[in-house]
């Protein structure tokens, strides 16, 4: 009775369909829990990173002291004795940092080694320009030769002294990268002119007067040089002046000059309020500042600046081309099997594999468009490549080509949905099939076209494959725009989000370091292109409110 | 022309005074086809139409769905251009000169022959701008000439005194049947010499037809107006004309009154009287 009853309810279910919803629904279940999963991953390994953490000091048995931050801490199974039985044991992961003078940062403790735990409130962390991290004790401050402060008054005198210290430093960083930076940049410009002068103008005072004036540039500039020399010798002096005497947990001791201290802190003494201040400072530094120690530490600025500026190039090439091939395919082209044909390779383009572009890229625009415009161009400056070579140009236009099936597919579409009425409207009123197009059917498929455009961006922003042969450094010198003329340079190599990661995750010297920068830079990648996205949706809106179109609106 | 915009006005009847009728009769023919047959692909949507339309009288083109009516009304502007695979035969003279002669300047033709849809299609734009549309298109950027247009095409229209005070809000905003009569009054600002409305009022209520209606009677004192219709009723009460197409033929051209009162046919008679279509 019972079974005969229940196979009446199964099939009820499945007469009225009920399956095919639980099964639709769980499908969509499904793809959310995997969204939230890789964002949930993200976030968890990312977040925490630049909180400040606190520092463990144990007695290690037969290694003295350790002073780290407790990375993770995991049960492993050991096998010992002679007969090899597995023995269950804790172990945790410790970064001690103190590279400079151990060797390695990290280590895994067994626990059954460890005793004594506690959390010093007066142990410091110290990050610094070389090395990582210094995990240990504040023993004096000296200035010069001389120990100006001890124990106790040690640390508000660091504290005292370090904005000041930090900041000669980063006048003599700024004097040394961006203002030497212009010099030679200048310098280049004045033997480029030498150079210019000796192929194209015939031997005479003309030459002879260009010549001159460029080596008057030269000489102003050398002199510029060896002032800004002199000027960032002194201030590095300057900077060295008071020294932190700093001791480990295991009794070493070492001289670190406060200019090298990017920021100092005791974790363990720390109230919440100063945790938080803390943090948000990191993540603004993050955000805002050029990459240390091989990318490992520091912020990724050149690598956002650099992703955002090559998807709104790719943007510009991507959007003109894309639309005028979808309105030649929609509305001029004689609609038969020569256009499907076209529109089906059009949509196989989207799914060629992206390196195969970047090769074509490499193929294309850097060895025969950039060698031309070299040869044409910039004669005087061969063998060395101006265009060239990879450029955050070529890597857009490379990407531009990857993405414009999307465009044209969209634009297609949005180019269709325009309702007949209102191109016959037009046309009824004399005007030509361009100012129809132009006037009438343009505007109404924007949002379409915008839509095309986003779909492109998220593909375009996210790609790494073509660009690691087309223009993507490690580390790049200078932003594609600065403050020298002609400001915008688009020979320049650039850095990228999505190579960032994958160079901090797998090419580092330090991978274990690295880590974290991975999750926070994926983080920031994922913030970045919805951000992009998010602002080209807000565009669209706003332009299918204005251009709504329909007979009964 | 200052029709008061909520009252519509009694529609007048066509003409069956004699005199009206002798008057009409002697009018010029600006529309002659001539043996047009139309093939859409290898379908034959129009066989052999022979028929002329009068200067500044409103002719209706009734008949069943699918007889053709619309087709040959697009041909008059050469609508039809649009549709891929579109083959004619035959003439169609327009003031003499066959619209599907080699050379002709569809862009100019339709500057002279202007068309109001089925279903209103304002451009997504100022109410003024879509007035403005025509003569933008057509190189004039005066301001003070498109602004007197944009008056006159509207209070021709019957519109003005509705949109006056919100001229550069957006058109879609307007109700169906203020939308329609945009439309004519768009149409109306490059002045044609020929209007082509296809079943203007199917979409809109009473009032609003009935305000198209005692409109279009205004406006045949200048424009040549065709009209295709399912309304039997409207043909009988706008028009001086009406022809009847059945499967692509002409089955009957007359006045009105008479196709309405004693048709020559049988298949008109029973077709105006609901017999059949």
């Amino acid at each position: 009775m019972a079974a005969t009853k229940q196979k009446s309810v199964l099939d009820k279910t499945f007469a009225q369909g009920e399956h095919l919803i639980w099964l639709t629904g769980s499908a969509l279940a499904l793809c959310l829990l995997m969204i939230a999963g890789l964002i949930g991953v993200v976030l968890y390994n990312g977040v925490g990173y630049f909180w400040p953490h606190a520092l463990t000091q144990a007695d290690a048995k037969g290694d003295g002291k350790i002073l780290g931050v407790v990375i993770r801490t995991e049960d492993f199974r050991k096998f010992t004795g002679t007969n090899n039985t597995p023995v269950k044991l804790t172990r945790s992961q410790f970064k001690v940092g103190n590279r400079d003078l151990a060797g390695v940062d990290f280590r895994w403790m067994e626990h059954q080694d460890l005793t004594n735990y506690t959390k010093p409130a007066e142990a410091i962390t110290l990050e610094r320009e070389e090395y990582g991290d210094f995990y240990g004790y504040l023993t004096a401050i000296k200035e010069g030769d001389q120990i100006v402060a001890t124990n106790t008054a040690a640390w508000p005198l660091l504290l005292e002294k370090h904005p000041l210290a930090r900041a000669m430093a980063k006048q003599r960083l700024h004097i040394q990268k961006h203002e030497i930076g212009e010099v030679n940049y200048a310098m280049q410009e004045a033997t480029v002119r030498i150079r210019r002068a000796e192929r194209q103008l015939p031997p005479g005072p003309k030459r002879d007067a260009e010549i001159a004036a460029a080596n008057a540039t030269i000489n102003e500039q050398q002199q510029l040089f060896e002032t800004l020399k002199a000027k960032a010798a002194e201030l590095d002096q300057e900077g060295q002046r008071f020294r932190a005497l700093m001791r480990t947990a295991d009794g070493k001791e070492k001289e670190i000059p406060l200019a090298n201290i990017v920021r100092a802190f005791q974790p363990n003494a720390m109230s919440t309020g100063a945790q938080w201040k803390h943090y948000f400072a990191k993540v603004w530094e993050f955000a805002t500042a050029e990459p240390r120690e091989s990318n490992t530490e520091g912020g990724i600025f050149p690598a956002i600046f650099g992703t955002v500026m090559m998807t709104l190039l790719m943007s510009i090439a991507v959007v003109p081309f894309g639309v005028l091939a979808a309105f030649y395919l929609r509305e001029y082209a004689k609609q038969g099997l020569f256009v499907r044909g076209v529109r089906i390779a059009v949509n196989n383009l989207a799914g060629v594999p992206s390196i195969v572009f970047g090769v074509f890229g490499l193929g294309f625009f850097v060895y025969f468009v950039g060698g031309s415009i070299d040869r044409l161009f910039y004669p005087e400056l061969l063998p060395a490549p101006t265009y060239g070579t990879g450029g955050i140009l070529w890597a857009s236009l490379t990407l531009a080509l990857l993405t414009v099936p999307v465009v044209i597919v969209a634009t297609e579409e949005s180019i269709a949905s325009v309702p007949r009425g209102a191109k016959e409207g037009s046309l009824a009123l004399g005007a030509s099939k361009f100012q129809t197009i132009c006037r009438v059917v343009l505007p109404a498929s924007v949002p379409g076209i915008l839509t095309g455009l986003i779909l492109a961006m998220a593909r375009g922003a996210g790609e790494v494959a073509p660009l690691m042969i087309t223009g993507v450094v490690k580390l790049a010198p200078n932003l594609p725009i600065d403050g020298q003329f002609p400001f915008m340079h688009f020979d320049r190599k650039f850095m990228h989000l999505g190579f960032h990661i994958y160079d901090v995750g797998f090419q580092s010297p330090n991978v274990e370091a690295a880590k974290p920068m991975v999750f926070t830079t994926t983080l920031l990648l994922l913030f970045v292109v919805i951000a992009l996205n998010l602002a080209a949706i807000l565009i669209r809106d706003r332009l299918r409110k204005k251009y709504r179109t329909g007979a009964f609106a | 022309m200052t029709h008061s915009a909520s009252t519509p006005k009694a529609i007048v009847p066509s003409p069956t005074d004699a005199a009206t009728l002798a008057e009409n009769a002697q009018r010029a023919n600006v529309i002659e086809v001539d043996d047009l047959s139309l093939y859409y692909g290898a379908a034959r949507a129009l066989k052999n139409v022979k028929i002329s339309i009068r200067e500044k009288l409103v002719t209706a083109f009734i008949g069943p769905s699918g007889c053709g009516k619309s087709t040959l009304l697009r041909c008059i502007n050469r609508m039809n251009d649009l549709i891929e695979n579109v083959r004619t035969e035959g003439q169609l003279r327009i003031d003499g000169h066959d619209v599907f002669g080699h050379g002709v300047d569809v862009i100019e033709l339709r500057k002279r022959v202007g068309m109001v849809f089925q279903k209103s299609n304002p451009f997504p734009k100022s109410i003024y701008e879509n007035i403005a549309y025509g003569l933008r298109v057509a190189g004039i950027k005066k301001k003070d000439v498109i602004d007197e247009v944009v008056e006159q095409s509207l209070r021709s229209a019957a519109l003005w005194d509705e949109v006056k005070d919100r001229m550069q809000e957006s058109a879609m905003g307007l109700s169906g049947g203020q939308q329609q009569r945009l439309c004519i009054a768009r149409a109306i600002a490059i002045r044609p010499e020929i209007i082509l409305m296809d079943e203007p009022a199917s979409a809109l209520d009473p009032i609003a037809t009935a305000k198209i209606e005692e409109l279009i009677l205004e406006l045949k004192k200048d424009f040549t107006i065709v009209i295709v219709t399912h309304n039997m009723q409207q043909a009988a009460r706008i028009s001086d004309y009406t022809a009847f197409f059945y499967l692509g033929e002409l089955v009957e051209y007359d006045a009105t009154n008479k196709m309405f009162t004693n048709p020559g046919k049988r298949q008109t008679e029973d077709y105006v009287t609901g017999r059949f279509g």
